[in-house]
This record gives C-alpha cells, structure tokens and sequence, in this order.
C-alpha cells in the first residue's frame, strides 16, 4: 500500500538528530512496549508480515505523530482485536473482561533465550532455477496494490541491474493477508541515482533494494 | 540504567502511553496470554547481551584473519553465527566491505529492518522518518549531519533493507592498526561505522 511507512525520497522531515550515548530504551514503557510485542507474536497468530501491515495502516497523521514504540503499540492493539485476543471491552476497562481466544502457544521466561537465539527463518527452498541472472537488466515493475508490499514507491517502474541472487524467501504480498507464504527467489537489484531520482542526481550514488522475483521484469 | 528523557517522552506513570502499555500487558498477563517474566528475560537480553559489541568482534576478526573475511564475504549467516551470533532479526546476513572507492550504507525505508544478531536494537534516528526518507536520496547530505564528509568522487552505495537479508557494513581498517589484538581492533568499530554512518575510530 501507498501507505505512511514508505518513506524513501519524502521531504520535509529535518535533519538526522543523532543522540550522542543514545540510550536503548527513553522510557521505562517502551521497555514493556518491546516485551509485550514480542510476547504477543510469540502466541504464533499472526507473521511479521501482518505485524508490518498493521503498523503500516495507521493513518498517516497518527503515524508520522507516533514513536516508534508507539506505532508498535498501536498496532499491537489491532491485532489482538483482530485475532480475538483482546476486545474494545477490555481496552476500555484497561483489565481483562472478555473471554480470548486460545493461544498456539504461550512464551515461557525460561524459553526465552532459545527462542530468540533461534529466530524465524523464512528463507524457503526453491525448486525452480532462476529467472534472472547477475548481471541482467530488470525493470520493476509499476504497480499500487492496496494490500501489503516490499517494493518501495520511489524504486517502481526503474531499471536496474541483478546484482545477487538470493534464496527463495516466504513472499509478504501474500503472507501478510494469510494467504500462503507462496515463496519466490529475491534478488538485489541496484539502481543508479539518476534512474530514481532524474535530474540532479549524485553521479557517484547507487541504490540496491531487494525484490522478489515477481516484482521483476526484464528490461 | 539510563533514564535520559527526550523531548517527546517522560518516564511517568501519568504519560498516556505508559499508562497504554501497563494496561495492555495487565490485559494479556490475566488471560494467561502473556508472561511477563518473559518480557524481563526479552529487554535484559537487548540491554545487556545482545548490542553492536558482537558486530565489533565480527569486523575484527575480519580485519584480522583473511580467511575468516573471505567467508564472511561469501557467507555471513553462516561466519556470523560462528562466533556464536544469531537468532531474531539476524537469520539471513549479508556484510558489505567499506574499499577505498565504495563507501556502503544501510537504510530501511519501509520499516525498521535492522541486525539484531550483531548490532543490537536499532537506534531511534535509525527508525525515524528523517533517515529512512533521506538515505537514498542524499545520503551525503545524511552523512554530513553524522559529521562525515566523503569526498564527491567517492562511491556511495545505499542498501535499502526490503526484504530479510540484514547487511553489516565492514568499515576500514584504520591505518596505524597493524598488529593490534582482536580484542583491541574491536574497540576502533562502532556502531554507526557498521551501518555506515560512521568510519572506525582512529588508531590511537
């Protein structure tokens, strides 16, 4: 989707505000804020790529008003709704009141540290060789889909070049709505800044970003 | 523990989200969805075992052992998780080394996607519209506001994050270093030379 969270080339944001020291964490919230997503994803409900849509389809003002941890939060707060885990009732009273649905699975303290350390793998063999090949000229392609997508707006309709074949990869387009993990072979497509940016454009720039495969044509 | 405060956010009970937070995690902990030990265990591991220290142990070695380079080149999940680093948001890893000519840069301009495994949790700059919206389109300009000025005619290579492969940028080795232990060429990487909004520290 043209949503708030596709940000490559916008404007009008100010300069980066490095922090010296930055600390992990600017409130104790945002702590509980980490732990409670996490904890919450764990029940195994719903994938990262839902998890992204969701925070994606907060409205734009709210959005660009939102921490990060706060866009998390908010939507946290849409998935459990929507997977029957928590309802406006409970929201409202700040306290359990609703019956919930029931979990796959519940993350223990004790599991924690083999959970993380083992991670989510979503590379997915792939039977089919390669369309494209290092090297050869692709073209993106130009589409908007109102649903989830990887294929950031300022790098739609460009060409570029095949710089690495990646593996087959768990597709978001798809994964994100529930419908299939449908797995397509990735590939990291580099761009010159003057086929992204035109006029102007930094003659020493490049820009890679990585595609599945069916964001791709050749050239 | 540090309890610096932005301009945004206080570490008070009466901040909106604060009070957001306790409540959903009340909410999940009564129904038994959530344990909240469990998220004790999640922010004691991002605070105090999981940061850009293990990524400084990867450059290191790298500087140090041509071989170990050379893999971690070809197959950075698979070096990486030698030294024992892996696991969320770490799982598919691709480095890119800094040469005289390139200098490489990581951005996610879509979300926050970022190496756990070897960085950490991302800084805020890193999540926040300034840098993903510029990265790409006038990293130097970016680079300047870190207090990095590159020469014109070098290379710049912006690696925008869309998919699960997670990139750690090699810096330089710093001139003046030769010899040095792991342990103390460690010490020269810092975070942001391994996003790229950075150079190694000097040799002293």
């Amino acid at each position: 989707m043209n949503g708030p969270h596709d940000l490559g080339g916008q404007m009008g944001f100010g300069p980066v505000a490095p922090e010296k020291d930055e600390p992990y964490f600017h409130a104790a919230w945002e702590k509980r804020a980490l732990g409670v997503t996490l904890t919450a994803g764990a029940m195994g409900a719903w994938n990262i790529d839902e998890s992204r849509h969701a925070r994606e389809c907060l409205h734009p003002a709210d959005y660009y008003a939102s921490s990060y941890y706060e866009i998390w939060i908010k939507a946290l707060e849409t998935l459990l709704k929507r997977h029957n885990f928590v309802t406006a009732n409970d929201l409202a009273a700040g306290d359990a009141v609703d019956l919930a649905a029931t979990p796959k699975r519940v993350l223990k303290a004790e599991n924690v540290p083999a959970v993380l350390a083992k991670g989510g793998p979503c590379d997915r063999p792939m039977d089919e060789p390669a369309v494209f090949a290092v090297g050869q000229r692709v073209r993106t392609k130009n589409f908007h889909p109102i649903g989830h997508t990887r294929l950031p707006r300022y790098a739609r309709g460009k060409e570029g070049v095949i710089d690495a074949v990646r593996d087959g990869f768990v597709f978001p387009d798809s994964n994100a709505p529930g419908q299939g993990e449908n797995p397509q072979r990735v590939y990291t497509v580099v761009f010159t800044a003057a086929e992204l940016w035109g006029e102007g454009a930094d003659p020493a720039l490049t820009v890679s970003i990585d595609a599945w495969e069916s964001y791709l044509e050749p050239a | 523990m540090s309890h610096d405060h932005d301009h945004h956010h206080h570490d008070n009970e009466l901040e909106p989200m604060a009070a957001r937070v306790r409540a959903l995690e009340t909410i999940l902990t009564r129904k038994g969805l959530i344990d909240p030990a469990a998220i004790d265990v999640i922010v004691d591991t991002y605070e105090t075992k999981v940061g850009p220290r293990n990524g400084a142990r990867v450059v290191a070695k790298a500087w140090s052992d041509r071989e170990y380079a050379d893999w971690l080149k070809r197959d950075a999940t698979a070096a990486i998780a030698s030294l024992g680093y892996t696991g969320r948001q770490g799982e598919h890893m691709q480095a890119v080394f800094n040469t005289d000519e390139t200098h490489n840069l990581v951005v996610c301009t879509l979300c926050s996607c970022y190496p756990w495994s070897v960085l950490g949790l991302p800084p805020v700059w890193y999540k926040a519209p300034p840098y993903r919206s510029r990265a790409v389109i006038d990293p130097r300009g970016v680079l300047e506001e870190f207090g990095l000025s590159l020469p014109k005619d070098k290379n710049i290579r912006v690696w925008d994050s869309t998919a699960e492969l997670r990139y750690l940028v090699v810096p330089q080795r710093p001139s003046g270093s030769d010899g040095w232990s792991e342990d103390k060429l460690a010490d020269l990487v810092t975070r942001d030379s391994m996003i790229g909004t950075g150079l190694a520290r000097e040799a002293a």
